[in-house]
């Protein structure tokens, strides 16, 4: 029934990696509390904060809007107004990174953020023009 | 089956953040510093071995949900980690060996 969906939209700040993660950890204790399963909770966690930690160092942060189906999953909108993706084929694979140094020292910049998204997700799509931003789409199923 | 307790007692690994973690069982041990690799690869239930101690690593133990976080080296926790794992309950504990030694240690204790 479309009237079980719960729509929540979170607010991810620019360059702060203090308070990076806790929309995902936010989604993540909201699902656990409703009952989902671990496996769909686990993938939903790291498929989503592998896309917000990106909109903190690459996009200048954003919105998230998530919502969760209790019939048919979860699905993620991730837009931020950043410089965009100029070859999102590239951007997929594994290993490649433009984080600066800076993050690099925190332990960011393998280039396995999107590989990773694309792996725990169902679903992905991703939207990005240059010099207007990216919204990232994901969907993770219930079984 | 081995908790986080036990392991820290047994090898004598300094608490650093406890709480209701420590009666959780540890599956497995996985060592990695670069977070999107933890993320992507860690087992949940596993004792992460590292030493990256700041509050991204505090974000990726949480949401890969690992059993415990083991900073190798005697490497510190800042202040806004501690912060974090206190919020969410996420067992920090320490030891003063590399990272190789702490894992194997923790793995001879689940074999
Ligand atoms: N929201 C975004 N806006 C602009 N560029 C992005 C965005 N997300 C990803 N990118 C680009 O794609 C590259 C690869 O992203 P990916 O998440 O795989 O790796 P990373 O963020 O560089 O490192 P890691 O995620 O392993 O810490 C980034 O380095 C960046 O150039
Ligand atoms: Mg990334």
């Amino acid at each position: 029934m479309a009237n079980d969906t719960i729509k929540l939209e979170l607010e991810v700040p620019g360059d702060d990696f203090t308070r990076a993660g806790e929309a995902s950890s936010t989604v993540k204790g909201m699902l656990k509390k409703l009952g989902f399963s671990p496996n769909v909770v686990r993938k939903v966690a790291i498929a989503m904060y592998e896309g917000e930690i990106n909109m903190v160092i690459h996009g200048g942060g954003g919105q998230i809007t998530v919502e969760i189906s209790p019939e048919s999953g979860v699905s993620m909108s991730l837009v931020d107004h950043g410089p965009g993706i100029p070859n999102i084929e590239l951007a997929m694979q594994e290993g490649w990174s433009t984080a600066p140094d800076s993050v690099r020292n925190l332990g960011f910049g393998a280039g396995m953020g999107l590989p990773n998204m694309k792996k725990y997700s169902d679903e992905m799509e991703i939207l990005s023009e240059v010099g207007v931003g990216t919204t990232v789409n994901m969907k993770v199923h219930l079984a | 089956m081995l908790t986080v307790e036990q392991a820290a007692k047994q090898l004598g690994l300094t608490v650093l953040n406890g709480g209701d973690g420590l009666g959780r069982e540890i599956q497995t041990v996985y060592s990695c510093d670069l977070l999107s690799f933890v993320m992507g690869r860690a087992p949940a239930d596993s004792a992460w071995v590292t030493v990256m101690g700041n509050v991204n690593a505090m974000a990726v133990a949480l949401l890969a949900d690992v059993a415990c976080v083991v900073l190798a080296e005697n490497a510190a926790l800042d202040a806004d980690a501690l912060l974090r794992a206190e919020q969410n309950d996420i067992v920090v504990l320490q030891s003063g060996q590399p990272v190789f030694d702490t894992a194997l240690a923790i793995h001879s204790l689940l074999s």
